[in-house]
């Protein structure tokens, strides 16, 4: 069988573990923004291996852990309709609307299809051409282009059975919106590196330039992790704050062209709320006129509306890094991946639920 | 039992399978012999212990690359006898069969497990057939149940782990549940990799031989190793100290987990083993695996500590420490 470890991963995080700890002169707070990135950090033990000054905090880069509750209800409420078929990502099966989730909907008898690819729910809308598939479509940027590129297909192949709800979201205006309410003390960004992958350097910049912080776009791997936090550290000791690219095998500073292009030419940015975050503006994404008739809101006479958040779940001041997961009063009593109140204790990259998963240990 | 309904996940052999189990049907049945839960139930007849299981198999496709839901009838039922060091006496076979299913399909489910039979040195003495009408069941259901004899100087239980125990798995993680994965088709994923569903009841006997007080065997079926190592870890008292580079999981399979976000420690196996074995003895058991068959890929992954009892601590690739409980329900494939 072939050994699976990476030549000497161990002796390489130690290098970079005792050049961050020479790097650390007191308390620092770095902001991983990205899901992924939480459940890497969890995963590798990166929190058992740092220095005490470090803290590493999540940020609102969950794209579940950010989906309003009234935009689970109304998925809920389309799905209810005869015959409808409703295509998801798996991550959203558990999250808690305001009385049901996907999950529990599915047990009694609606049809939800997991789906991996936004372009598997063409294919089931062409499969099943007498029903309506509604895609419901939830991720940030890394996500968006292949939405977009569903949204073509279907329309190159005339189906007029497929339908989208879209949840999509927006990295940069978040953390705009977050810097600016001048509420969370960060010293630097673990910026996704997934993301970025599409939207390249340039939409981070006004991080450095008008909040005088370093952000360094990083890659998945514990040793990607390490060296980014190696990287902000150094331009924390420079007094520089700079965006930079640690994930470079990936990551072009321009992004990637065409991918940006057709998210513009399918979506407009619209204002959106994100769960815990209130109203964000120009941070959503919905379809554009000349596709507005997949826009499964209006095709189904089932408008958003808004709910309030589940009384005195913190996923808000979480995913804000106002908060911890252990500083909230349900985590782990009330609230528990068995049975969730607020989304970060459901989805794979939710912060409540690596807390509770593997937090002890840490 | 919140929602008072049943959902897939109450399947899935994590916390919430084990809260059904628990809060739902022990209180209806529990008896000392049921009690202790291990892959096998334990029944004193004089001198000699008999092992008692049973199990259902619904699996969809009804077949997969390296076994169908025939192979598996026989195999996890003959390996639960295993996992409590007894040799197989005879299986019971009953069928539940949807209306419509062709006779050729169920020759085919037949063929196997007389396969997997004839591999376990194991026959089946019993049976029944149903049919159901068309819907109420997907092609076909197998119930299976086994008794098996212990041999005298036999204590296998999934309470006796020990502080110092060594553990050892009997080969890759995984493979079962990305195999059947691949074979629904689902997430357009493709691959080459087989199920390992095999009786391990041939590799158990070699074990046994080679060193009488194993303390533990568990296959990690359902719930993954991340699922047995902690039962065993509650049901002992014990802490299991896992080294992530010395699990063996191979390359595909963990490139299909990168793609799902999926963890590998909580994949089905269905011709896996872990043994918990006294640490001066473990050289000499691993020795005997690697010339069995079923044990070519066998190693050691991990060791048993007094502190922190009831907790599977990882230690990862890059020297970090995280726990790992089972799963709450499925796993989910991310977003991104």
């Amino acid at each position: 069988m072939k050994q699976l470890k990476k030549p000497n991963e161990e002796k390489i995080a130690s290098v970079l573990l005792k050049k961050i700890s020479k790097l650390t002169d007191g308390p620092l707070r770095f902001m991983e923004v990205c899901g992924t990135h939480t459940i890497s950090i969890f995963r590798s033990g990166i929190r058992s291996l740092l220095p005490k000054g470090i803290e590493l905090i999540s940020g609102p880069g969950c794209p579940v852990c950010v989906t309003p509750v009234g935009e689970i209800d109304q998925a809920i409420a389309i799905l209810r309709l005869d015959d409808v078929i409703l295509a998801t990502f798996g991550d959203l099966m558990r999250v808690p609307g305001s009385s049901s989730s996907f999950h529990q909907e599915k047990a009694m008898g609606s049809d939800i299809r997991v789906i991996l690819s936004p372009l598997d729910a063409v294919e089931i809308a062409q499969r099943e051409s007498d029903r309506p598939v509604i895609f419901f479509a939830v991720g940030f940027e890394t996500t968006s282009p292949a939405i977009a590129a569903a949204v073509k297909e279907s329309s190159r192949k005339g189906l007029a059975n497929f339908y989208l709800l879209s949840s999509q979201k927006l990295i940069p205006p978040a953390m705009k919106a977050l810097l600016s309410a001048g509420k969370v003390k960060i010293n630097g960004f673990i910026l996704p590196g997934h993301v970025s992958v599409i939207i390249g350097k340039a939409p981070y910049e006004f991080i450095a330039r008008d909040f005088n912080l370093p952000g360094v776009i990083t890659g998945f791997e514990a040793l990607d992790i390490l060296e980014g936090i190696y990287m902000l550290l150094h331009r924390h000791k420079e007094g520089k704050a700079e965006i930079d690219i640690q994930y470079r095998r990936a990551v072009k500073e321009a992004g990637n062209q065409r991918a940006m292009e057709i998210m513009e030419e399918v979506f407009e940015p619209v204002d959106a709320r994100w769960r815990g975050l209130g109203i964000i503006p120009a941070s959503g994404l919905a379809l554009r006129e000349s596709f507005a008739r997949m826009d499964a809101s209006t095709a189904f006479d089932i408008p958003y509306e808004d709910k309030a958040d589940p009384p005195g779940c913190l996923c808000g001041e979480i995913l804000q890094g106002f908060n911890v997961p252990p500083d909230c009063p349900l985590f782990g009593t009330k609230c528990t991946p068995e049975n969730p109140v607020g989304p970060c204790m459901v989805s794979t990259e939710g912060s409540c639920a690596a807390y509770y998963k593997y937090g002890g240990a840490q | 039992m919140k929602n008072r309904r049943i959902m897939l996940a109450h399947g899935a052999g994590g916390k919430i399978s084990h809260e059904l189990l628990h809060e739902l049907f022990l209180p209806f049945f529990d008896n000392d012999i049921l009690r202790p839960l291990d892959d096998s139930a334990i029944i004193s007849t004089g001198p000699s212990k008999l092992a008692f299981t049973t199990d259902s198999y619904v699996v969809k496709p009804l077949s997969f690359p390296g076994g169908d839901i025939g192979r598996l009838a026989i195999c996890g039922t003959v390996n639960d006898l295993a996992m409590v060091g007894a040799r197989p006496l005879g299986l019971s076979a009953s069928f539940i069969l949807e209306e419509g299913l062709a006779i050729e399909e169920i020759e085919k489910v037949l063929s196997s497990m007389r396969e997997a039979a004839r591999q376990a040195t194991v026959r089946v003495v019993t049976g029944d057939t149903k049919v159901v009408e068309h819907g109420a069941a997907e092609g076909l259901y197998i119930n299976t149940a086994g008794i098996g004899l212990i041999p005298q100087g036999v204590d296998v239980r999934g309470s006796k782990a020990m502080p110092g125990d060594l553990v050892i798995v009997n080969g890759p993680i995984g493979d079962h549940e990305i195999a059947v994965l691949v074979a629904r088709g689902e997430f357009s994923l493709r691959g080459t990799i087989e199920s390992d569903c095999a009786p391990l009841n041939g590799l158990v006997e070699a074990m046994l031989e080679a060193c009488r007080d194993i303390h533990v065997l568990r296959d990690p079926t359902r719930g993954g190793l991340a699922a047995v190592l902690w039962e065993i870890a509650n049901d002992s008292g014990v802490q299991v100290v896992l080294e992530e580079e010395s699990v063996p999981i191979r390359e595909e399979v963990r490139r299909v987990c990168d793609l799902l976000g999926f963890d590998p420690y909580y994949l089905a196996n269905e011709g896996k083993l872990v043994a918990f074995v006294p640490q001066e003895k473990a050289e000499k058991l691993l020795k005997t695996m690697k010339a069995h068959p079923m044990g070519r890929e066998a190693g050691i992954i991990g060791q048993v500590r007094a502190e922190n009892p009831g907790k599977v601590l990882l230690r990862t690739m890059i020297g970090g420490h995280r726990l790992l409980e089972p799963l709450s329900g499925e796993q989910f494939p991310r977003i991104c």
